[in-house]
């Protein structure tokens, strides 16, 4: 209950200020960018997401910590998390509901970009299966993301310091998987297996595979109990 | 012994080699308002952060209404209306939507809520407020809002600290008629370094010091215990010199000091140390009149609680040199934790202190030459 009252007031709170607008606006604006220029839809001529699918991912480089890095250095900064945490609520409370919120948000803005399939689905047979695994995908990589920028937002009371040390951890995750062939074979497997983009490529195409489920909860599941740590050793004697 | 709120049993906690409070032990019983006075940094902010189990004490224990603030903390938050030193509120909302929530965390539902709301902001005067945005409110409205999130769920025990900090005048006199009134029902602490405020809304002070109680007495009791008493005078000049009046004063049988105090254009004003505890008022009125002086103003007072607080406080004040090393050790302490807020905070308030207690420095010595 506690954790549902926090996450809602929380989502308004992205609403109260410019962060959600400018967030959804530049995903939306990314999106037509990569899907008419990057994903080359009217090259392919295909009636198929693939391609965006695909580009996706790295709207969530700058959209993740965008959303993350208030969510506690915010309320350190500005003495607010000493109200919040001196109510009847637990630690794991407070970091699950701010975390639903960011995770809620991310969901709204994919589906601000519905009208990309609903189109391309009356130009020609889109498969809609695919389409759905693409998103629960995306979503699933922005949620460990967020869980990510949410372990950066409570290392410190600074928004920028927050944005940009979730941002080269998401940088790191995402892109890590482009740069395969530049390890040694021993280490590449590794470093594959590490990267979102790996672990996302299969659900853009359509397939669920227990593994990748797998990594993408212990991804959104090891960050998040970092900050609440990080929140509880407040009161470490 | 069950009408005790709060005991705190030797609180201490230390941040790195420095000690924010040293085994601060008190009571605070039921329809108690009580009074944290000190100096900025003297650990009274600390000693309220670990009551609200927002920091862990290093050592000791203390409970609110009967519950542990270490093993049992959310009963001890249920039991709290607790309102931060300058007042951290989500001023991007409106202010009903902030009530609204902090009822929600209450645990406060549908009707129940909206009669526990419109009592608190009744008894806080934000009625014609609730549709404004929080950052658009003055200080002074900014701290109701304070309180009423403070008293939704009409809290046994309330925690303000500083609630009239930055507020004017007539602000700060609403304030303190609004804890009052608040006070009467339930158990109330807070902090402060305005003492007329204290002696006027508090049945209790503790004062602290360098993180230890120097005292812990009724404000009335304070200021009788401390002893002597003096005499203010009043004399229209009559073409006399101020050092002439003040010598026909000194001369005066049983007194021990004249110190002028304020000097209108026709007025000379003395305050008038007695040696002992007799009453001059009757021969200080006659050496006026012999003196061919006309006498405007004569009364007796006690000593006040300033004087007793300046006594209390800068006797123990840390040297230069202590302080200096508490600030690099709390500095030192800062870089290892940076995400410790608390630490934070009463670093700010140590590097304020320093000018305050110069300055209490020095008056203390010129009363100790006077004496």
């Amino acid at each position: 209950m506690q954790t549902l009252n926090i996450a809602r007031r929380q989502f308004a709170s992205y609403f109260n200020g410019p962060a959600a607008y400018i967030v959804i606006a530049l995903v939306l604006i990314l999106t037509g960018f990569l899907f008419f220029y990057i994903g080359a839809f009217f090259l392919t001529g295909r009636a198929s997401l693939r391609g965006l699918f695909q580009m996706m991912p790295f709207t969530l480089l700058f959209a993740c910590p965008a959303l993350t890095m208030g969510l506690l250095a915010e309320e350190k900064r500005n003495g607010t998390l000493e109200l919040l945490i001196t109510l009847p609520v637990r630690e794991w409370e407070v970091i699950v509901g701010k975390y639903l919120a960011a995770v809620g948000l991310l969901a709204v803005t994919f589906a601000l970009t519905l009208p990309y399939p609903i189109v391309v689905s009356t130009l020609g047979n889109l498969d809609w299966g695919q389409v759905w695994t693409g998103y629960f995908g995306l979503l699933l990589e922005g949620s460990a993301l967020l869980a990510i920028g949410m372990m950066a937002s409570s290392f410190t009371d600074n928004q920028l310091i927050a944005f940009f040390v979730a941002g080269i951890f998401a940088f790191m995750f995402v892109v890590v998987g482009y740069a395969t062939p530049f390890f040694p074979s021993g280490l590449a497997s590794v470093v594959e297996q590490m990267s979102f983009s790996f672990h996302f490529e299969s659900m853009a195409r359509g397939v669920l595979d227990t593994k990748d489920l797998v990594f993408f909860s212990s991804m959104i599941f090891f960050p998040l109990a970092i900050a609440f740590r990080a929140l509880e050793s407040r009161r470490w004697k | 012994m069950s009408d005790v709120m709060i005991e705190a049993r030797d609180l201490t906690k230390s941040y790195g080699a420095v000690r924010a409070i040293d085994k601060v032990s008190f009571q605070v019983r039921k329809g108690e308002v009580l009074g944290f006075l000190g100096p900025n940094g003297a650990g009274k902010t600390t000693t309220m952060k670990i009551l609200t189990c927002f920091i862990a004490p290093t050592e000791g224990t203390a409970t609110v209404n009967g519950a542990d603030v270490w093993d049992d903390s959310l009963a001890v938050r249920r039991s709290i209306g607790y309102l931060p030193e300058s007042t951290p509120l989500y001023t991007e909302m409106m202010v009903l939507e902030y009530l609204e929530f902090v009822a929600r965390m209450r645990g406060l539902k549908g009707p129940d809520a909206t009669k526990a709301l419109k009592r608190a902001v009744e008894e806080t005067g934000i009625g014609d407020m609730l549709a404004r945005t929080i950052r658009e409110l003055s200080k002074g409205y900014k701290q109701r809002v304070g309180l009423a999130q403070a008293l939704v769920h009409t809290p046994p025990v309330l925690i303000l600290d500083e609630p009239m900090s930055g507020l004017d005048p007539n602000q700060a006199i609403e304030i303190r008629d609004l804890i009052t009134s608040i006070g009467k029902e339930r158990t109330v602490i807070l902090s402060t370094h305005n003492l007329a405020e204290v002696q006027m809304s508090c049945d209790r002070v503790l004062i602290i010091s360098k993180g230890r109680i120097v005292a812990d007495d009724t404000p009335d009791a304070l200021v009788a215990t401390a002893g002597k008493s003096r005499f203010v005078v009043d004399v229209k000049k009559n073409g006399k010199t101020e050092s002439e009046v003040r010598e026909l004063f000194g001369k005066v049988k049983g007194v021990d000091r004249v110190r002028p105090v304020e000097i209108g254009r026709d007025e000379l004003g003395f305050e008038i140390i007695p040696t002992g505890d007799e009453d001059l008022r009757a021969a200080l009125f006659q050496a006026t009149v012999e003196g061919g002086l006309v006498m405007l103003g004569l009364r007796r007072e006690g000593q006040n609680l300033e004087s007793i607080f300046r006594g209390l406080t800068t006797g123990d004040a840390p040297t230069r040199k202590e302080k200096r090393d508490a600030a690099s050790s709390a500095a030192a302490s800062k870089t290892a934790a940076p995400a410790d807020d608390a630490s934070d905070g009463d670093e700010d308030e140590s590097s304020e202190d320093e000018s305050s207690e110069d300055e209490a420095d020095t008056k203390s010595s010129d009363t100790k030459k006077e004496d």
